[in-house]
């Protein structure tokens, strides 16, 4: 089945949920971005607007408004480095340079085999390890300028 | 009771040290020797206390044990759990887990009650430690009897702004509509903060008992847990536990045999920070970019889909059901004159142990720094501490010894969301003003002119004097520009700006004053 046909049907099953008209929106625009390896594109926010009733205009508002959402194509792999305050004053600003040179791209940025995406983000709430970063689903505490390659490379081997 | 029960802490911070797979490694070991009927592997919250290992705690014996490889977990495995005898080179001196200080700091655990004792994915472990009994017991009551025992136990809003929530509980019972919700605020976003994530990961039925408990006093039947997109491991721990209380009986229709009948359920956010606005979570509930309504209406009357609701936040609720069982004078017996009962802190930055602690409302600065977290880490100088979170004031070491609750303020101490964050003296006022202004900056929904355009004139404004070319006129604006978009902003992130700003501003004027004299332009770690 084509990808923007699975959203459809994935959708149809969560509006059984919806108590209230918009109520899915969210929901749904995550669910999309799990199948459109962490973006919207067009198809998908069309998709959405019709099955849930709604102008594709509020679809883009809402994907432009919070930050997990994104309508630019992202990597593979998504990498977000906590910004905060905590884990700053933990050696945060050597965490990200290193991570910088390591895949040669700045913040908002994908490398050149699409693998990874490098984003920045706001406290994660795991801050009793930090400096801490997520890849995808997954968290990294402790890191050090010596940790960091490792963990990158094992998402690397991943492309084989 | 199994003969031996071993614990690990499998919250968010100690599965970063690997804790689920050491535990793995112990149910496979117990599962290998045919010992399951003797030994009980357990997967508990957090012990609220983080080392470079992974940590477990073995009973009857009650001692902990700090591991780094599989391999001193198989040795443990053999000498202890096999041979009895117990290995004393990974025992962890239970004075740094429960030190004798933080005794003397009377650590009271009314909203961690159960967070590193029981599983939390275990609803019978819940209800054997009187869970759900306060929902049987609020059954019995009238309406207005529930709500007068919250209002008498003096219990305020843990989210930061505390404000009184019996109160809040009363106008939402008044209010007159067929329809009402109950919201449970798990946005948590101030940064350094983690409370909420850990109750929700080590004791989520205390939430979904005291939104049951909420739903059936303002008389409302739907309750929805609006948690932070970024926080998986609690989405899928929660909606466990709901999943639990439906098969129990707890939630859905007829509960405990009663005319009362309730049901929550879940709805991630996905990343952004004004939606911990209560008014914004509720745009952002309803399929809408989350930006703040105007006040009044207030959501008791008017909230979600227009409806009257109640929003409390994760620690408030996770109070609720202890007041009920305890009383209300129990609960007043903890903490200050106008602030009642505990506060969890959560205490991050340059400070050896990181973790969280409960203490009651009043303790000070030191007692959290030096007395659980064990004073500054790497053996350097205390610069400054902010309290509160990143929209939270800066304090110098001066006052350390004040008293923390919702009225330290007049000292200049935020309580806000509990984070204590510890900076070092290797860390430069200006950085920190420019870290805390990007937050703004990036978190401002754009609703309103003073908030979007002034934070980013504000980084502005400091990155030019971080680099040296600053002028002297500079310094004196920052204090007045976040002065005025504090003033002229539409919600409580614009509003909060001069918590942070000003407090730095005032206590470290001189150093900003060296960057606009210094030649230099090399004068900030940041790029």
């Amino acid at each position: 089945m084509e990808k923007v046909e699975i959203l459809r049907s994935r959708i149809k099953e969560v509006k059984s949920k919806q108590v209230e008209k918009g109520d899915m929106i969210l929901s749904s625009l995550h669910l999309a971005q799990e199948l459109f390896e962490n973006s919207i594109p067009l198809e998908a926010a069309e998709a959405m607007a019709e099955e849930l009733d709604v102008k594709i205009e509020r679809i883009y508002e809402i994907a432009t408004f919070y930050s997990m959402y994104s309508t630019k194509p992202r990597g593979k792999h998504l990498i977000r480095l906590c910004e905060s305050l905590p884990c700053h004053v933990v050696e945060g600003p050597q965490i990200e340079q290193k991570l910088k040179d390591i895949l040669k791209i700045d913040f908002g940025q994908t490398t050149k085999d699409g693998l990874f995406t490098l984003e920045q983000t706001s406290c994660l709430g795991i801050c009793g390890v930090g400096p801490v970063m997520m890849i995808d689903g997954d968290a990294y505490g402790n890191l050090t300028v010596e940790s960091i390659e490792g963990i990158i490379e094992k998402y690397r081997g991943d492309r084989k | 009771m199994k003969s031996m029960t071993i614990l690990f802490s499998t919250d968010s911070n100690s599965l970063l040290n690997g804790s689920r797979s050491y535990a793995q490694t112990m149910k496979d070991l117990v599962k290998e020797y045919n010992l399951s009927k003797m030994v009980d592997v357990v997967e508990t919250g957090t012990f609220g206390f983080y080392g470079k290992g992974v940590l477990f705690q073995v009973f009857p014996e009650d001692i902990y044990y700090s591991v780094s490889s599989v391999d001193d977990l198989k040795e443990i495995f053999n000498e202890h759990v096999l041979k009895g005898r117990i290995v004393s080179k990974f025992l962890v001196e239970k004075e740094k887990i429960k030190p004798a200080k933080r005794t003397e700091l009377k650590e009271t655990r009314i909203v961690l009650r159960n967070a590193g004792i029981i599983d939390p994915e275990n609803i019978e472990e819940y209800i054997a430690r009187d869970g759900y009994k306060a929902l049987y017991n609020v059954l019995r009551m009238k309406q207005m009897d529930v709500i007068e025992m919250i209002k008498a136990s003096g219990l305020r809003g843990r989210g930061g702004a505390g404000f009184p929530t019996g109160l809040k509980w009363e106008m939402t019972f008044k209010a007159k509509d067929g329809k009402k919700y109950v919201l449970c605020n798990a946005d948590e976003g101030e940064p350094g903060t983690f409370k909420d994530r850990l109750i929700l990961e080590g004791d989520p039925h205390s939430v979904i008992e005291a939104m049951a408990i909420a739903g059936y006093s303002i008389g409302a039947d739907t309750g929805y847990i609006y948690i932070r997109g970024e926080y998986y491991n609690s989405i899928k721990k929660v909606q466990k536990a709901i999943n639990d209380a439906k098969e129990y009986g707890l939630l859905g229709n007829n509960i405990f045999g009663s005319d009362f009948s309730f049901d929550i359920a879940i709805r991630p956010g996905a990343g952004s920070y004004v939606v911990g606005d209560e008014t914004a979570l509720m745009e952002s509930l309803e399929g809408k970019a989350g930006r703040p309504r105007l006040k009044p209406p207030y959501p008791t009357e008017h909230g979600l889909y227009g409806k009257p609701t109640l929003i409390n936040n994760v620690e408030t609720f996770a109070n609720v059901p202890w007041i009920i069982l305890n009383g209300p004078g129990a609960f007043r017996r903890y903490g200050t004159e106008k602030s009642k009962g505990t506060k969890v802190f959560s205490l991050v930055g340059n400070v050896v142990n990181r973790g969280i602690v409960e203490l009651p409302m009043g303790c000070t600065l030191r007692e959290l720094i030096y007395g659980f977290g064990g004073g500054v880490a790497k053996g350097r100088t205390l610069k400054m501490v902010q309290t509160g979170g990143t929209a939270g004031t800066f304090v110098k070491p001066d006052k350390l010894d004040l008293p923390i609750d919702y009225e330290s303020i007049k000292d200049g101490i935020s309580l806000g969301s509990g984070s204590i964050l510890v900076i070092d003296d290797q860390n430069k006022a200006i950085d920190i003003a420019k870290k805390a202004v990007k937050f703004y900056m990036h978190e401002s929904c754009g609703k309103c002119t003073p908030c979007r355009e002034g934070t980013r004139d504000l980084y502005i404004l400091l990155d030019r004097i971080s680099k040296g070319i600053g002028k002297k006129e500079d310094i004196e604006r920052i204090r007045t520009l976040s002065m005025e978009i504090s003033d002229s902003s539409f919600c409580g992130l614009g509003q909060s700006i001069n918590l942070p700003l000003v407090s730095l501003y005032d206590n470290f004027k001189d150093e900003f004053l060296e960057l606009v004299k210094a030649k230099s332009k090399n004068t900030s770690n940041l790029i």
